[in-house]
């Protein structure tokens, strides 16, 4: 596949996401289990928007399909204007790896590797000469506050230190779409409001686009637009009129901590 | 991409290293076992073949043959003296013939007794196979005549029966008969097949006349050498030819001799030694095959520890043939890594075995080039499973996994 094919055509008018019609069924057993019925969603570049719904309502999967790992059934995607769901699978790697940044909730990190490595694996497999990618890691790092400790393996960071690495990787070869799942569900609660507030940054001083999908309503407070999944269905998608900054979430959370203490 | 897949495969191995040196171990012994063997024939073939250029040049032996139409297996005498004239007058690519014949039996000196190859020999023995006087005299040809009782012994034979004493002068009983020893061979060495040295030498009209009473003429062997290397074939099909018309075997009988030459047993020991040398190499490779499968033990093992890495890994852009790629250079790897510490093993054995053991051994290039590319063979064909079950993960299913 020629990578023009599937980098971002414009930043016109065309919204960044477009979803139309997708559905995912799974065959388990001898009956179909749908998923996703049909969702249709837009989201534009710059935008914080959150997923939220309770578990099995069908988000994990729609976040897969907007992450380019999970091929949907029906409908399609555009992601920057170029159509990515019908893809083969390398070809699904490549747009991951040009469009897409993760965050995880379980950091997922490579053991025993530094953080500037960890940061600046995207980047290995886009062919970058080393240099440049260690530079570009390092940038990616200092970025994200953590420009110290770039030498540190993951079981030397706190839990905080490695979601941090683990942004930093996701923002390492600048794609315009980052992918957080429940990235502060193993976090506690400063370290929760340290993390959005740094993703609050990023959509707010990088003009990036940033999904978050959360099941925690203090989390999903946090983006300008919060759409509702359940039952494989979008059942609402509102704008958050005001808010939460999480630097104030941030501010409550020490202060509630120093009295603890 | 294969310097990265490398890069991220060198990580991998040093992150697990006692794993990946037990894994390595079993190429290890593979592909040492192969070397050594391999080492161990050359080293042989080089000595067999020393050591059969040492019995002389361009030897021919010819021996008799006990004819199969009678019954009985009877070890008939049926060269004699007359042949061998024939052959050394008539073969024109012989240059010198000599004849013997050898019994072994126990030898008497006054302090001692000793079982060695009391042989009949004649004037061409010395020159044909190469033997020369260490101290004392030739037989002399009134000696020779008169079937006379005077020996030359060898220096095994000459220790064993008179130590340190002087043999020279001295006499040896053999049977009923006192012999002087009146000169002693120069030291020719042992090889595989008999030590040169463990033999008392007399007139062969002497042997015929009182150590086995043999009628006429008759002789155990007559050796023949050719003119050249490349005279070989043509000596053989001129004493065939010599002796079938002197035997009188018509076209088409079996004859009663056989003609063999030095390069023949050359042959005829090589090709033993290629058997043995091909059966001890097929069991290092069954142990280079073990290794393999150990290979690939480990790495469906290390697929399945990292099925959560492999899914970061397809997550962030990795496509499934890098992820193939990344787990076969780490078998590759693994595996080659143990050739290589194997041929230095192999190389350390063989140092050791012929420094110490007195071995010959010798380390063949090939035979390193071979084992190493076959190492590295056995970790792409042993780490395809594995890797092809590592690209074969769903990203998702493989981020999920605990």
């Amino acid at each position: 596949m020629a990578e023009s094919n599937i980098l971002p055509t414009t930043s016109g008018p065309e919204p960044l996401v477009r979803l139309r019609g997708i559905s995912k069924h799974y065959l388990v057993g001898d009956s179909v289990v749908s998923a996703l019925v049909s969702v249709d969603l837009e989201i534009a570049a710059g935008e914080l928007v959150a997923i939220v719904g309770p578990s099995g309502s069908g988000k994990s999967t729609l976040m897969n399909v907007l992450g380019c790992l999970d091929r949907p059934s029906n409908g399609e995607y555009f992601l920057g204007g170029v159509e990515v769901a019908a893809r083969d699978p390398d070809e699904r790697a490549l747009i991951r790896n040009r469009l897409i940044g993760f965050i995880f909730q379980g950091f997922h990190l490579l053991p025993r590797t530094s953080a500037l490595q960890n940061a600046e694996l995207p980047l290995l497999y886009r062919g970058t000469p080393k240099k440049e990618r260690q530079l570009l890691s390092l940038r990616a790092l200092t970025r994200v506050g953590l420009a110290e400790r770039i030498h540190h393996l993951p079981s030397e960071l706190s839990g905080g230190q490695q979601q941090r690495v683990a942004i930093a990787r996701a923002l390492v070869s600048d794609p315009p779409l980052i992918l957080a799942d429940e990235p502060t569900g193993n976090l506690d609660s400063v370290t929760t409001a340290e993390v959005l507030a740094l993703l609050q940054e990023l959509v707010r001083e990088q003009k990036r686009t940033v999904i978050l999908v959360t099941h925690e309503p203090d989390v999903a407070s946090c983006a300008a637009r919060i759409v509702t999944v359940r039952d494989g269905r979008i059942v609402s998608d509102e704008r958050n009129q005001k808010p939460v900054d999480a630097r104030h979430l941030l501010a409550r959370a020490l202060q509630l901590r120093a009295e603890v203490t | 991409m294969i310097k990265t897949a490398l890069g991220i495969a060198v990580r991998a191995l040093l992150g697990a290293r006692l794993r990946s040196l037990l894994t390595a171990l079993g190429i290890l012994i593979g592909t040492a076992a192969v070397v050594v063997v391999v080492a161990l024939g050359t080293g042989a073939r080089a000595r067999i073949s020393g050591e059969i250029s040492n019995i002389g040049n361009n030897l021919l032996f010819v021996f008799s043959q006990s004819s199969a139409r009678s019954g009985a297996q009877v070890n008939r005498m049926t060269l004699t003296r007359g042949d061998a004239r024939a052959i050394e007058a008539e073969a024109p690519a012989v240059a010198a013939v000599s004849v013997w014949s050898t019994i072994n039996l126990r030898v008497h000196s006054a302090f001692d007794s000793h079982k060695t190859g009391v042989m009949g020999i004649d004037e061409n023995y010395f020159s044909v196979r190469g033997y020369a006087l260490a101290s004392g005299r030739d037989f002399s040809p009134s000696e020779v005549r008169s079937k006379a009782k005077v020996v030359i012994i060898g220096k095994t034979a000459r220790v064993e029966l008179f130590g340190n004493e002087p043999a020279l002068g001295h006499f040896v009983r053999i049977g009923r008969h006192s012999y002087r020893v009146v000169g002693e061979l120069e030291e020719k060495g042992r090889s595989s097949f008999e030590d040169q040295d463990d033999r008392v030498l007399m007139p062969i009209a002497s042997w015929r006349a009182r150590v086995v009473p043999t009628k006429s003429d008759r002789v155990q062997l007559v050796m023949a050498s050719a003119r050249s290397s490349a005279h070989t074939e043509q000596a053989i099909a001129q004493i065939q030819a010599i002796l079938r018309q002197r035997h009188h075997i018509k076209p088409g009988e079996p004859e009663d001799f056989i003609v063999r030459s030095q390069e023949g047993f050359r042959k005829s020991q090589d090709a033993i030694l290629d058997m043995v040398t091909m059966l001890l190499l097929s069991v290092a490779t069954i142990a280079l095959f073990v290794g393999g499968i150990g290979v690939m033990n480990i790495m469906l093992v290390s697929v399945a520890e990292r099925t959560r890495e492999i899914g970061v890994r397809m997550a962030i852009g990795a496509r499934p043939g890098d992820i193939l790629l990344q787990f076969l250079c780490e078998a590759a790897l693994l595996s080659t890594s143990g050739g290589l510490l194997g041929v230095l093993a192999a190389a350390g054995t063989t140092l050791l075995l012929t420094s110490t053991l007195g071995w010959s051994m010798k380390l063949d290039a090939l035979s390193v080039i071979i084992a190493l590319s076959t190492s590295t063979l056995v970790g792409f064909v042993f780490g395809i499973l594995p890797a092809r079950r590592a690209a074969q993960l769903d990203p998702i299913e493989a981020l999920r996994h605990e």
